[in-house]
Order: C-alpha cells, then sequence, then structure tokens
C-alpha cells in the first residue's frame, strides 16, 4: 500500500512536470491554455493525494481552490481575452523549441543534483515533490523568458506559481490562511495583468512586448 | 628482447631516412625506401604482437644515449605493445601503399627522407621509459610529420597548414614538458619508473592533467584544440595523411593513457568529469564540421576529431569508474576505448587509401567534381564502401563493437555514486548516439557524392582503377575490418593484458564464450555475437535471392533514368555534397556555426546565373583563436616599441631590472 | 531433441515474420479508408501487390550500378535479420541473445546505409531528397531511441530483450511515469522510422512530400517487391518490439510446452493486430509535418526520454 501511494504521489508531480515541458513545447495560443488549465487539474489532484496520505484536511481546501481557480476561472477568462483581442495566431519564441527544451531538461538535471543532497533522510514523496516543484518554477520562469507575447508570459508566472504550491505541500502543507492570502494576492495579480494586456493592445496595436521598448523613454533627468 | 628488436628497428628506419637523403634524386629510391620501412614495419609488429600476445616481463633497455646523468630508458610493456602493434601496422601500409602511390610523388626530394623518420619517430615515443626519450621523440615525430605536410608547400594553403601545425605542435609538448616536470618533483626524477613511485597530491594530479589533456589532446584533436588537424592532414601527401590521422593521433591517445592511466596514480573523481566533457563536444562538432566539408580529405580529417572524442568517452568513463573502485567496468571502458583505437586506425588508413586512389585518377579532392566512380574504379569504391560501412558502425563490421562496448560502459554509468557523473553519463551517450547516426549520414554522403551517382567532371569521366600494390593494401585492411567485427572475442583477449595492467581487473575471457560471443560483463546480462549476425544475414540474403530467383520473373531491361518523367541530362542537378548535408545543416548547423545560407536568383529574363553561398563560421577559430591572435598580435605591435629605443633607455632597462630583483632578495630575507 | 526443437521454434519465429507482415500493412490500410468513409483494398491486398510487382520486369537505368541491384536483398536480409532476433512469442528463443536492443537499431542502421546508397546510385534530384532527409531523421531518432534504451536499461540493467521481457512480464514494476514517457519516445521514434504521417506519408506521391518514397523511386519489378515486403516488415518489427519492451504480458516465459507456445503465439497476433488498427487512427487525426519541424517533433522525444532517466534517478531515491 505504501508502494502504491509512492507511486500515485510520483505519477501525479511527474505529470505535472511533463506538462511544463508540453507548456514549452506549444507554439499555439488556445493549445497552450488547455494544457494550463490540465497543470492546474494535476496539481489538485496531487496536493488532494497528499491530503489523503498525510492525513491533512486543510490540503483539500488547497485543491479544491486551485482547481477552481487555476483550472477553471482563469483559463477561461484568459480564453476570453484572447477572443476578445482576436490573437489567434502562434506564439513567437526567442529561440527555437528544440534550444528551449534542451535549456529545460538542463533546468530540471540542476533542480534534481541541488534538491535531492539537501534533503536526506526526509519522506521520499516530500524530496520528490521538492525536486519537481523546483523544476516546475525554473521551466515557469524559462517560459516567461522565451516568449514574445504577453499572454503567454502570464500563463508562464501562473505555471511558476503552480510550482510554488507543489513545494509548499510537499514541505508539510502552509496555514490556511497564508493559502488564502496567497491565492488572492495571485488573483488580483491577474486581474492586474488582464487590465494591462488591454492596455497595451489598445495602444501598440499588438501584444508583442517587444513593441514595448522602442516606447522607453530615457531617465536621465529623474533619480 | 622484444625491445631491442623494436630499437633494431627503428635504427632501421633512421639510417634508410639517412640514406634516403642522398639517393632521393633517382627513381630507385622510391622503391628502396618504401621496401626497407615496410620490412622494418613488418618486422616490429611481428615483435609487438609476440609480446602482447605471449610474453609476460618487460625489462628495461637503458642506453648511454641522451642526458649524461639519465640516459634513454626503452621498455616494451603491454601497452607500448598495443600501441607499437597498431602503430606498425598502419606503417606498414601506409609503405606498401607508398610503393604504388608514390611514384606519381612530384618532389621525393621532400618526402622520402622524412617518412621513414616519422615512422621511427613514431615507434620511439611508444617504446620510451623516461621523459626525456620521451618528448625528445614526440618533437622528432612532430617535426618529421610537419616537413611532410610542408612537402608541397607551394600549393595553396599548405604553407600555412605548416605554420598552424608548428605552433599547436609546440604549445603540445610545452604543455607535456611542464606535465613531466611536475610529475618529477623537484629532485628531477624523469625516468616512469620513479615517477610510478611517486605518489602525487590530489592538486598536482589534477594539474598534470590538465596540462596532458592539453598537450596530448592538441596532437590528437580534442576540442578546441583540433584547428590544426583539418588543415594538416589532408595537405600532405595521402599515405602520410593516413599515418597522421590513423596512427599519430593514436600515439597521442597513448602519451594520454600513459600519464593518466600510468604515472599519475589515482586521479580525483572530477577530473573524469572534464575528460566526458570536452571528448563529447568533440564528438559531436567533429561530425559535424565533417558534413559542412566538401573536399574528400578535410572531410575524413575532421572525422578523425570525432573518432578521437568517442575514444576519450571510452577513456573518461574508464577514469571515473576507476576513481570509484568499479574496475570491472573501468576494464569494460578501457577495452571499449582500445578497441576503438585499433578500428579507427584501421578504417581510417583504408578511406585515406581510397581517397589517394581517387586523388591519382582525377587529380580532385573536390566531391563536387566527382561522381560516377563505382563504374571506373569498381575496386577501390567497394573497399572504400567497407571502410565507410565500418566507420558508420553498422554491423557485422567492426566499428559496431567498439560502439556497442562503449555504450554497454555508458549504461553501466547509474552505478557509479556521484550524483553528477550520473547526470552527465546519459546526455554523453545520448550525444555518442546522434554523433553515430550523424556519422552515418557523413559516409552515405561522401560515398554517394564520390562514386555514385553520375560523373560531374571531365576528369571523373575518365578515371583509372588504383595500382594493383595500393589495391591489396585495401583489400586486406578490409579484410581486418570484416574479420575484427565477427571475431571480436581475439581482439578482446588480446587487449586483456593491457587493461589489467592499467584498470586492474580484466573482462572474462572471450574466447572461452559459446558460439564465439562478446560478453563483457557476464552471461545473461548482454551480449553480442557478430559471428551469428553475420552468417543470419548470409543465409538470409541467400534465401531471399533463392525465393526471388525461384519465383519471380527475371527479365530486366536497361533504360533511361525515370526520375519522375522528367529526366535532366545534365550532371549538374544530381544531389552534390553541400545539398545532402543542407537540412542537418539547417538544423544543427544554425546554432552551432551559424551558418547563413544567401541565394542570389537574378530577375526574370535575366541571364546571369543564380548563385547559392553558405558561409560557415568556426566557433573555434571565431570565439578561440580568433581573439587570441588578435591579442598576440596587439600585445606584440605595443610592445614592438621596445626595439627602438636609445642606448641610454635599454640601460635603464636593465638598471632597473637588476635593482628590482635585489629588492626582491632583501624582501624574502 | 531439445536442439531440435529450439532450432523449429526459432524457425517458426523466422517465418511469422515475414508472413505476417503485409497483413498488418493490410489491415491499416483497410483501417485508413475506413475511417475516411472509403471502402478500401482488401485487407490480403499487399500479398497481391508483392506477388504481382515479382513478376513484372525490373527496369534499370543505363548507369545504375552493382549496388543497386545488390541493395534491396541488403535491406531486406537486415530487417528479416532483426525482425527474426526480436522476441515475439517466447522468450527462449536460441538465438536472442545475439543481438540486444542497441544491435537490433543498428541493424535496422545498416539497412537505412544500404538504401541510402541505393537512393544516390542513379543520380537524380530526388534519389538524393529522399536518401538527405532520411539521414537527418535517423539523426534525430537515434538519441531519442538511446534513452529509451538507457531508461529500459536502468530499470531491469540489461539490454537483453529476453530478460526485459520476462522482467516486465513478471515482477511488479509498479505505475512509473518513466516507462509511460519512455513510450511516448519510443512511438514518436517508430513513426519517424517507418515513415508514418506525421514525419512522411506512404502514399503520397507528391515528390517534395516524399521520404522513403523518394529514396525507392527508380525501383521496379522484384527489386520494388523486396523493398516493399522489407518496408511491411520493418513496421512488424517496431510493433513486435513495442509489444516486447511494454506490453510483454502472454509471452512464452520459460516455458516451451507447446500450449504456453501457442499461447504466446496467439497473445502476439492479438496485441500487433491491435496496434496496426491503432496506427491509422493516429495518422488520420493528424497531418505531415515541415521538414524543418522534425526537429521539434523528435526533440520532443529526446525530451520525453530524458524525462524519463531523470525521474527514474529522482524515483529510485539514490
Amino acid at each position: 500500500m505504501a508502494n502504491l501511494a509512492f507511486d500515485i504521489g510520483h505519477l501525479l508531480a511527474g505529470g505535472m512536470l511533463v506538462l511544463s515541458f508540453v507548456l514549452i513545447y506549444q507554439d499555439r495560443i488556445t493549445a497552450m491554455l488547455n494544457v494550463f488549465a490540465m497543470q492546474a487539474v494535476a496539481l489538485a489532484l496531487a496536493v488532494a493525494w497528499q491530503a489523503i496520505t498525510h492525513h491533512a484536511p486543510h490540503l483539500f481546501v488547497t485543491a479544491a481552490v486551485a482547481l477552481v481557480v487555476k483550472g477553471f476561472v482563469i483559463p477561461a477568462a484568459l480564453h476570453r481575452i484572447v477572443r476578445r483581442l482576436g490573437i489567434h495566431r502562434e506564439i513567437e519564441q526567442v529561440i527555437g523549441g528544440g534550444p528551449t527544451m534542451l535549456v529545460g531538461l538542463g533546468l530540471v538535471a540542476l533542480s534534481i543534483m541541488l534538491v535531492l543532497p539537501v534533503v536526506e533522510g526526509v519522506d521520499p514523496l516530500a524530496r520528490e515533490d521538492l525536486a519537481f516543484a523546483l523544476a516546475v518554477i525554473l521551466l515557469g520562469l524559462l517560459m516567461m523568458i522565451t516568449r514574445r507575447n504577453a499572454v503567454s508570459q502570464i500563463v508562464g508566472f501562473m505555471s511558476l506559481e503552480n510550482g510554488l504550491v507543489l513545494a509548499a505541500t510537499g514541505a508539510k502543507g502552509m496555514p490556511l490562511v497564508v493559502e488564502f492570502s496567497v491565492a488572492f494576492s495571485i488573483l488580483i495579480a491577474f486581474i492586474v495583468f488582464g487590465v494591462f494586456v488591454f492596455r497595451i493592445r489598445e495602444r501598440f496595436d499588438t501584444v508583442d512586448v517587444s513593441a514595448l521598448d522602442a516606447f522607453r523613454g530615457e531617465r536621465q533627468e529623474q533619480l | 628482447m622484444a625491445t631491442f628488436v623494436g630499437l633494431w628497428c627503428v635504427a632501421q628506419l633512421l639510417a634508410v631516412a639517412a640514406l634516403a637523403v642522398v639517393i632521393a634524386g633517382y627513381r630507385v629510391a622510391t622503391p628502396i625506401v618504401y621496401g626497407v620501412s615496410f620490412a622494418a614495419c613488418v618486422v616490429a609488429l611481428g615483435s609487438a604482437l609476440f609480446q602482447l600476445l605471449g610474453a609476460s616481463s618487460a625489462p628495461t633497455l637503458v642506453l648511454p644515449i641522451g642526458l649524461p646523468t639519465l640516459g634513454a630508458h626503452f621498455r616494451l610493456d603491454a601497452l607500448s605493445a598495443f600501441f607499437l602493434v597498431v602503430a606498425n601496422l598502419g606503417g606498414a601500409a601506409a609503405s606498401l601503399y607508398g610503393l604504388g602511390y608514390g611514384r606519381h610523388e612530384a618532389a621525393p626530394r621532400r618526402v622520402l627522407p622524412f617518412f621513414p623518420a616519422y615512422l621511427a619517430g613514431m615507434n620511439l615515443v611508444v617504446l620510451a621509459d623516461d621523459a626525456f626519450t620521451f618528448l625528445v621523440s614526440w618533437e622528432f615525430m612532430s617535426l618529421t610529420s610537419w616537413a611532410l605536410v610542408v612537402a608541397h608547400h607551394r600549393v595553396g594553403g599548405n604553407a600555412r597548414a605548416g605554420y598552424i601545425y608548428l605552433v599547436m605542435a609546440s604549445f603540445g609538448t610545452l604543455s607535456l614538458l611542464l606535465a613531466f616536470g611536475l610529475l618529477a618533483g623537484p629532485q628531477g626524477a624523469y625516468a616512469f619508473d620513479a615517477m610510478r613511485a611517486a605518489h602525487p597530491g590530489a592538486t598536482t594530479a589534477a594539474i598534470v592533467l590538465g596540462l596532458t589533456l592539453l598537450g596530448a589532446g592538441s596532437k590528437a584533436g580534442l576540442v578546441p584544440l583540433h584547428v590544426w588537424l583539418p588543415l594538416a592532414h589532408p595537405a600532405a601527401p595521402s599515405h602520410v595523411s593516413a599515418l597522421m590521422s590513423g596512427v599519430m593521433t593514436k600515439i597521442a591517445v597513448y602519451g594520454f593513457i600513459r600519464i593518466a592511466f600510468d604515472l599519475v596514480g589515482e586521479p580525483a573523481w572530477w577530473t573524469s568529469l572534464i575528460v566526458l566533457a570536452l571528448a563529447a563536444a568533440t564528438t559531436v562538432l567533429g561530425v559535424l564540421y565533417a558534413l559542412m566539408q566538401h573536399d574528400l580529405k578535410r572531410l575524413l580529417a575532421y572525422h578523425t576529431v570525432e573518432n578521437i572524442g568517442i575514444i576519450y568517452i571510452g577513456l573518461g568513463l574508464a577514469m571515473a569508474f576507476r576513481a570509484d573502485h568499479m574496475e570491472w567496468a573501468a576494464a569494460l571502458a578501457l577495452t571499449a576505448a582500445l578497441f576503438h583505437v585499433l578500428n579507427h586506425s584501421v578504417f581510417k588508413s583504408l578511406l585515406f587509401f581510397g581517397a589517394g586512389a581517387v586523388l591519382t585518377a582525377t587529380g580532385e579532392r573536390d566531391m563536387e567534381h566527382l561522381g560516377g566512380l563505382i563504374h571506373r574504379m569498381p575496386r577501390t569504391a567497394a573497399t572504400f564502401l567497407i571502410g565507410c560501412a565500418a566507420i558508420s558502425a553498422l554491423p557485422p563490421l567492426n566499428g559496431f563493437v567498439s560502439e556497442w562496448l562503449t555504450f554497454q560502459a555508458i549504461l553501466i554509468s547509474p552505478q557509479l555514486p556521484q550524483l553528477g557523473l550520473k547526470m552527465m553519463v546519459p546526455a554523453v551517450g545520448a550525444l555518442l548516439a546522434l554523433s553515430a547516426a550523424l556519422a552515418a549520414a557523413c559516409f552515405v554522403k561522401a560515398f554517394g557524392v564520390t562514386f555514385l551517382g553520375r560523373p560531374r567532371s571531365r576528369a571523373a569521366e575518365t578515371a583509372r582503377e588504383a595500382d594493383p600494390i595500393s589495391l591489396a593494401v585495401m583489400i586486406a585492411f578490409a579484410g581486418i575490418c570484416f574479420v575484427a567485427g565477427i571475431l571480436p572475442g581475439f581482439v578482446i583477449d588480446a587487449l586483456a593484458p593491457v587493461v589489467k595492467a592499467l584498470a586492474g581487473a580484466q573482462l572474462p575471457r572471450q574466447s572461452a564464450m559459446s558460439w564465439l560471443s562478446i560478453v563483457p560483463i557476464a552471461e545473461g546480462r548482454s551480449s553480442y555475437n557478430g559471428l551469428i549476425i553475420f552468417t543470419f544475414l548470409l543465409m538470409s540474403g541467400t534465401l531471399t535471392a533463392m525465393f526471388i530467383h525461384r519465383f519471380a520473373t527475371r527479365a530486366t531491361r536497361r533504360s533511361a533514368i525515370w526520375d519522375c518523367g522528367y529526366p535532366d541530362p545534365s550532371t549538374a542537378t544530381q544531389y552534390s555534397s553541400s545539398s545532402f548535408a543542407m537540412p542537418i545543416r539547417r538544423v544543427f548547423g544554425t546554432t552551432v556555426f551559424q551558418v547563413q545560407e544567401k541565394v542570389d536568383m537574378p530577375a526574370p529574363g535575366d541571364n546571369r546565373p543564380a548563385r547559392f553561398q553558405v558561409r560557415v563560421f568556426d566557433p573555434a577559430w571565431r570565439f578561440a583563436y580568433g581573439p587570441l591572435a588578435r591579442f598576440v598580435a596587439g600585445t606584440a605591435g605595443r610592445l614592438n616599441v621596445l626595439q627602438f629605443l636609445t642606448i641610454r633607455r635599454y640601460l635603464t632597462l636593465t638598471f632597473s631590472a637588476l635593482i628590482v630583483l635585489l629588492l626582491v632578495v632583501a624582501a624574502w630575507r | 531433441m531439445a536442439l531440435i526443437f529450439d532450432l523449429a521454434a526459432q524457425g517458426l519465429q523466422v517465418f511469422l515474420v515475414i508472413a505476417v507482415a503485409p497483413l498488418l500493412l493490410g489491415v491499416s490500410r483497410k483501417v485508413k479508408a475506413r475511417l475516411l468513409r472509403r471502402i478500401g483494398p482488401p485487407v490480403l491486398q499487399p500479398y497481391l501487390d508483392i506477388w504481382k510487382l515479382m513478376h513484372k520486369e525490373a527496369v534499370l537505368a543505363h548507369n545504375a550500378s552493382w549496388l543497386y541491384r545488390v541493395a534491396p536483398y541488403l535491406v531486406f536480409a537486415a530487417i528479416w535479420v532483426a525482425a527474426a532476433l526480436i522476441p515475439t512469442y517466447s522468450t527462449d528463443l536460441p538465438f536472442s541473445w545475439s543481438a540486444d536492443l542497441i544491435a537490433i537499431v543498428a541493424l535496422l542502421g545498416t539497412a537505412r546505409f544500404a538504401l541510402a546508397l541505393a537512393g544516390m546510385d542513379v543520380g537524380t534530384a530526388f534519389g538524393g531528397i529522399g536518401s538527405s532527409r532520411e539521414m537527418l531523421i535517423a539523426s534525430l531518432a537515434e538519441p531519442a531511441m538511446l534513452l529509451v534504451a538507457f531508461t529500459v536499461a536502468l530499470l531491469i540493467g540489461t539490454t537483453q530483450l529476453s530478460t526485459i521481457a520476462t522482467q516486465f512480464a513478471g515482477a511488479s514494476v509498479g505505475l512509473r511515469v518513466s516507462l509511460g514517457l519512455a513510450l511516448f519516445a519510443f512511438v514518436f521514434v517508430a513513426i519517424a522510422e517507418n515513415a508514418r504521417i506525421p514525419i512522411d506519408n506512404p502514399a503520397t506521391h507528391l515528390e517534395l512530400t516524399m521520404v522513403h518514397e523518394a529514396m525507392v523511386l527508380e525501383y521496379s519489378g522484384r527489386h520494388l517487391a523486396m523493398i516493399e515486403a522489407a518496408a511491411a516488415l520493418k513496421l512488424q518489427l517496431y510493433f513486435s518490439l513495442l509489444v516486447c519492451l511494454f506490453v510483454p504480458f502472454g509471452m512464452a516465459i520459460n516455458d516451451k510446452s507447446p500450449v504456453a507456445l501457442a499461447l504466446g503465439v496467439a497473445a502476439w497476433m492479438a496485441k500487433i493486430l491491435f496496434l496496426a488498427v491503432l496506427l491509422p487512427i493516429g495518422e488520420t487525426a493528424v497531418a505531415k509535418m515541415r521538414v524543418f519541424r522534425y526537429p521539434i517533433f523528435l526533440g520532443g522525444a529526446f525530451a520525453a526520454g530524458a524525462l524519463a532517466v531523470f525521474l527514474l534517478f529522482v524515483s529510485k531515491g539514490f
């Protein structure tokens, strides 16, 4: 039974990591949003499994929050934004999908090498969750760096936060109030992003963030 | 005894080199020089084989030449015996090939004296048992090969190739000198026996290994020290190119093995990480460079770089396993590396001989001007094909056996305790698989564009078959490739004493295995049987042929090319070497080489031809040597001021130097 | 007596693999036609095609060399030997130990080398396209295949196919993400190596979309028959390899009784027929890719393989 518990937890956490890679591989916006929703669902399942095996009922709330907010609300809102702005094109990438995936593999190797020796003697599922969580965080950051499209950078940020939640779960969970405030701040951040995307689009007729570079003023007379 | 025979052969080679200085102008010089070289190499080969397979003791022979306090030590132990076999096999073949090829030599006075001297130098390096003899022989080997590289110094690019070769060779010797100096210690114990007995500390060992990597690695062709190789190897005459690629690089590998496995003791595990990283980079970059070439000999030279990378992967793995006291695994990795040493010297020499035959027959090295040679030079084409198949690691030939052994060594790596090594070795394995596939692509290109298709120039249409002696040598080497592929157990058993001495363990006796398969670790764990696979291939091929003969019609008709109904009589519309490499160039080359392709299409109605231009940047030149050369030139330019000072200023300089030294002495006190 | 029985068992496999291969192709084409609302050719059509080609005159170009005539035999022989050495219905065949996973992949490399050279032989642009693209696909697929072999070797400790099948069928290996990822990588590599959509279209007549077809464009008659048979055999080989590595249940393991062997044959046939039905469903769902998107596709396979290896390192708790 212990083996099965470990295996299912390993499956779910590994699934989240694989979905991060699939996010990097994707180059169409709607597919990317769907994969992100899938990652949120995988996160919810992983947290719920932790709740069952560690008998920590407050993690069920975390799982529910992740599922509802990041599995349904945010992807639906992003789909609406994409439809309203008419961005149905491909995502422009700074470096191609192939080299990005190679860098991603290097980041995964790095996270494993960093985390595993440090947390010796801890419950193996928690160790794995931490290693995978760090990898998901780094991959989320990689996604933010290598994408030109504002919507895909938002998705990268959200996926990074998924990794943070996974890490927190692995470390015996956060107090509920912290969990709620983190979730709320993410929601506020998301709303701000959404507003900004609309403003950028209005102003520059594109959501390609490199267009912003041309309009950066030379700040010489200010502190 | 065997040492004495080896030295006697070296003496013969030096004697005929001296003789050649005198008689090189005469026509009879070529057969004499090459004949004597061949005989000397065969005798040395025989004695080395005898030592490797039979005898056990290896006494040191001390001659009273060289440094007065040291003398010159020579010794033929198992490792030296193996490398002497490799060197003299290549030497004998090259001498025999030279008998046929050398008749067309335009400048015999510049080639004939140096060829036997070069062979003598290589033999001496392997026989040397103390640092001084080693370094002197190493330099002698470099200088004689330099002389051979610049033999045709008026041909474009050869002079520059010789210059770069000389610079890199001097740099390599300097690194080795420093390495031996560190090993010898402040007492100056230059004999190898003394170095073995002294146990240097971990830092010293690491520095010595780094210097050896620089020194021996630059001669072998490790990236980024490989830049001289593709310039120098093609510039020399073909049999010398075969010797340089096939044998001299292996002598450099010998130098590395001698220091890293024998003299330095037990280096730390992280040194193997560096070796593995460099080796993996060398492997992939070498084959990618080779794919971009359309000069046949330069392609082969770059490909040597890839194979040296494969050998160093095996060596790096052996170092890693040895540092973790997994001797059985180190034995496997070392066997793989040494097997590849033998394999590469055989098939690379074979390929260079074939390229030499093509060069003699057509006068062309550029593949874009060749084609269709399989009809004009059928036997050369057949042996070249076996060489291509062997180097692409295709069963049942010998290239596959050494690659298989290397992969088996890589698959043991999860048992290594260090996490860094555990992560790096699968990456190295993936890069090795990538380079094996790219090597196959490279040789499909080389063989396909040169020998298959339709002739692209007048020279290719009128080529003639190579002379019988050269053909005999090529057929013999193709036979060796084949035999080593289907009976690899015997080679592995012959390597056992070398591996035992260096790694501390050896593989199970292969000739005792059932059906003559090779079993590197244990029965039931992994095994490969080349003989059975070859027999099965033969049987299924024959069965198919018989079935087709019995049940299918045998009607055959010759007709024009189909080409989807649009046959083009112009031979320029068939695939050329750069078009064949284009997909790989686009996929891999854009990042590695910053390849820029430019198509200049004329407007409709304009009669001028379209132009296609590909620019490939060598990252080693661009990022390492270019800036270095500019820095050196710039500093030299600035320091040039010192040439034009007045006498008073010179005196001031001398005076200040003296004062500074006196101050230092005072402060020390 | 036991030796004769063993040899007979091996001979049965040698015969079965080639007898069944065109059937798989026929089933695939039939299912694909049905999915596209056509009736499609009869399931036994590939056998009839090969028979027809064998009785047609072979037309060779004037400058076709001996290599061109020998290549089809070499290709077929290499793939047949590789297919005969993969354990299909029993893990105790007498010669399975002479080639492990790496040797099988390398034998397929020999076949590909010969075919690519044959494509370059006549000296046309189409042959060149086929050969150069085929070598590109091979160079992208080999690292992924090695990582699959590495994953399996990490779990079992060997690359010997009989041992792998025995271990996977017997002990409980657990719900492994790594095996799922390795399966994913293997399927992508198999699609690439067999020239199926989305890498290559086996039914195309547009030269610029051809890879395999372009290499064999000049072949006709009995030579083409052998090449078609070899392609069918290669597909069957990859199916058998997938079954042997990932779902070896039902094989006769350490059991040479006729009942166990018959059960093994039945199980194997059922599994590869199932895969032959699954293949066209996948092919109909996607379109063929541009050539320069191959690196992303096969890079995904490589990433899956590498992730499988890393996840194994993590979960084994080193």
